[in-house]
């Protein structure tokens, strides 16, 4: 395929929001929480319409605003039908977000009916990253060519900023309160702040990626990422760049995929780039995950077949002791599946 | 004859309330505690007061909270009622005082970390918000796991060590945590018998250098050798006191009830304990 500037534009956009979703995602995985990026990305659709009802205007920063706040509320709503409505977390979430969503639809129909300015729902639950280059907000010479900036592109990368310097600055306290809550809160580490802290980051992030990937493929940009580089490494800090690498390889790969694969099948036009963003991110995964060299599919199978438990012989002379090494290793087996 | 008004005798004033007061020394002082879950009592007017530089034995039947307990000292779970003094002072103000060592199931052991960065967290709260871990604390930690025998380990991923090295790494981050007053939630828990050996030598180590140690315990048969005193408890405190005081059939029977099977493992571990 040949590369235009808007091509360029749109990997470049794909990529920010990626690796802007993967950070904060990476968290969520840990967490054992990856749904609630799926309930936040929903639900901030009241905030947005309530934005735009108040400024008239899209992609503002009071519609910013609502949706976060919202999204925000989400994770504080759900915690309290949780806590008071007796019901576990899958299902709080279940509640509190569909219905807030719903609402989101319902005004967003009035914001249509009273204003004849198009929110179209197709382009809340998958973007329309093809169109953001279109929307200029700066240009300027660089060297020989001329660059047209756009909005998205600062919007994504502001946002993709804060989330690095937020996760830089309070990096041990996230790292603590994600492994062991009680014990970051003992030592002082407002756990339940930290909490709220990422469901804002999450929130923020996913109303500044509505516009090029929309509300539900921006959940790939969330989880899948961050899955995929927690199957390749033991280490906090290498999986959060690794999670940023594999975001970008979706984005590039998601687009060359979309413009490239469906002329070979006999169509004209090319598919939605955030779809195949969201595709090049499961394959991926599905690749790591049969080939990892520590926790693939394909190394479990061989180790089973040269009969040895675990990759890394366990050398403790104190434990085997007790339970002798036979049932030692059988215990690790176990636990290794 | 009336008299001029004079400065009040401070004697004949009369005494205000009786407000409890602590000691600065007693490490651990709980009052009126009582937590409920779903508006259920789980542990109902607790009063308990532990003297400095004991080993303390917290023991009872499942379900009589003493996991709860401790939750509750540390602010983890609320409390419907009392409070709790540490050194004279609310937890609050005294958490660099206190370590922690939750249940070993209370994590998630898949998660991508080395035992050394476990146990560094246990600096953290000295660290500070915002501040990097530096080279000292990593040093801490490093020489917390050698001193539970598992130096050699630092750098594997937790997922790859034994239950019994899991809970040396818990340690260790306890030790790293330098407190002068322990809560440790079933430490002997499925632990091999060597690692079983050490944390008793832990415990000594620590009670020689005054410090209190608070141990959730579900063996009867070793409460006797290995604590100086003993907690029993079944939603009250049955009794709590020093070991010979208080671990007696008597004793055990009310805070067990009709648990025959456990009864009879007490029976055991009395004439085990030459009572």
């Amino acid at each position: 395929m040949t590369w235009y500037a808007d091509d360029v534009w749109i990997v470049i956009i794909g990529s920010l929001c990626a690796v802007a979703c993967a950070l904060p995602g990476c968290f969520l995985v840990l967490r054992k929480m990856s749904m609630m990026g799926d309930a936040i990305s929903h639900a901030v659709l009241p905030g947005l319409a309530l934005g735009f009802l108040v400024t008239q205007s899209r992609a503002s920063l009071p519609m910013f605003i609502g949706a976060a706040v919202v999204g925000v509320l989400t994770a504080v709503f759900t915690q309290w039908v949780g806590q008071f409505g007796k019901v576990d977390r899958g299902a709080a979430m279940g509640i509190v977000f569909t219905t807030l969503f719903a609402l989101g639809l319902l005004m967003m129909a009035e914001v249509n009916h009273k204003t004849k300015v198009d929110l179209d729902v197709s382009c809340v639950l998958y973007g329309a990253i093809e169109f953001t280059p279109l929307h200029v907000i700066h240009s300027f010479q660089w060297g020989e060519t001329w660059i047209e900036l756009p909005l998205a592109a600062v919007t994504l990368g502001a946002v993709l900023l804060i989330n690095l310097i937020v996760i830089l600055a309070l990096y041990k306290e996230f790292n603590l309160s994600s492994f062991d809550p009680a014990l970051a809160r003992t030592v002082g580490v407002p756990a339940t702040l930290m909490h709220y802290l990422l469901m804002s980051m999450v929130a923020v992030t996913t109303v500044a990626s509505f516009e090029a990937v929309g509300s539900i493929i921006v959940i790939a940009m969330l989880v899948v990422p961050g899955a995929t580089a927690y199957l390749l490494t033991n280490r906090l800090s290498v999986m959060l760049g690794i999670s940023a690498v594999v975001g970008i390889a979706s984005a590039v790969l998601g687009h060359w995929g979309a413009v490239t694969l469906p002329p070979k099948f006999g169509y004209e036009n090319p598919t939605s780039t955030s779809g195949g963003m969201a595709v090049a991110a499961g394959v991926l995964f599905l690749l790591v995950w049969v080939f990892s060299p520590t926790q693939g599919l394909l190394q479990g199978v061989w180790m089973r077949v040269r009969k040895e438990p675990n990759p890394i012989p366990v050398t403790d002379p104190d434990c085997e002791s007790s339970r002798g090494p036979t049932s030692h290793h059988a215990a690790k087996t176990l636990r290794s599946r | 004859m009336i008299q001029t008004p004079s400065r009040p005798d401070v004697d004949s004033l009369p005494t205000p309330p009786e407000v409890p007061t602590h000691s600065p020394e007693m490490p651990l002082a709980i009052d009126d505690l009582t937590v409920a879950y779903h508006n259920k009592p789980v542990l109902w007017d607790i009063d308990l007061d532990i003297p400095e530089g004991k080993l303390v034995g917290i023991v009872g039947p499942n379900g009589a909270g003493k996991s709860t307990l401790m939750k509750a000292c540390l602010d983890l779970v609320p409390k419907a009622s009392g409070r709790v003094m540490v050194y004279g002072k609310p937890y609050k103000r005294q958490r660099s005082l206190v370590g922690y060592v939750p249940q070993r199931e209370s994590v998630d052991w898949d998660y991508p970390i080395s035992a050394l960065d476990v146990v560094t967290m246990g600096t953290y709260g000295r660290i500070g918000l915002f501040r990097p871990v530096r080279k000292l604390h990593r040093d801490t930690a490093m020489n917390a796991l050698e001193h539970v025998g598992i130096g050699h380990l630092a750098k594997r991923q937790i997922s790859q060590l034994s239950g019994g090295q899991q809970q040396r790494v818990f340690l260790a981050r306890a030790l790293a945590q330098d407190a002068r007053l322990y809560f440790m939630d079933e430490p002997f828990a499925a632990v091999d018998a060597s690692t079983e050996r050490a944390i008793i030598d832990l415990l000594h180590e620590l009670k020689d250098q005054g410090k209190t140690c608070l141990v959730v315990h579900h063996d009867l048969s070793t409460v006797a050798q290995y604590f100086d005193w003993v907690v029993l408890l079944n939603m009250r405190v049955v009794k709590a006191g020093p070991t010979e005081d208080v671990f007696t059939r008597e004793n055990l029977h009310a805070t067990y009830g009709g648990r025959l099977a456990l009864l009879e493992e007490a029976g055991q571990a009395l004439r085990d304990a030459g009572r």
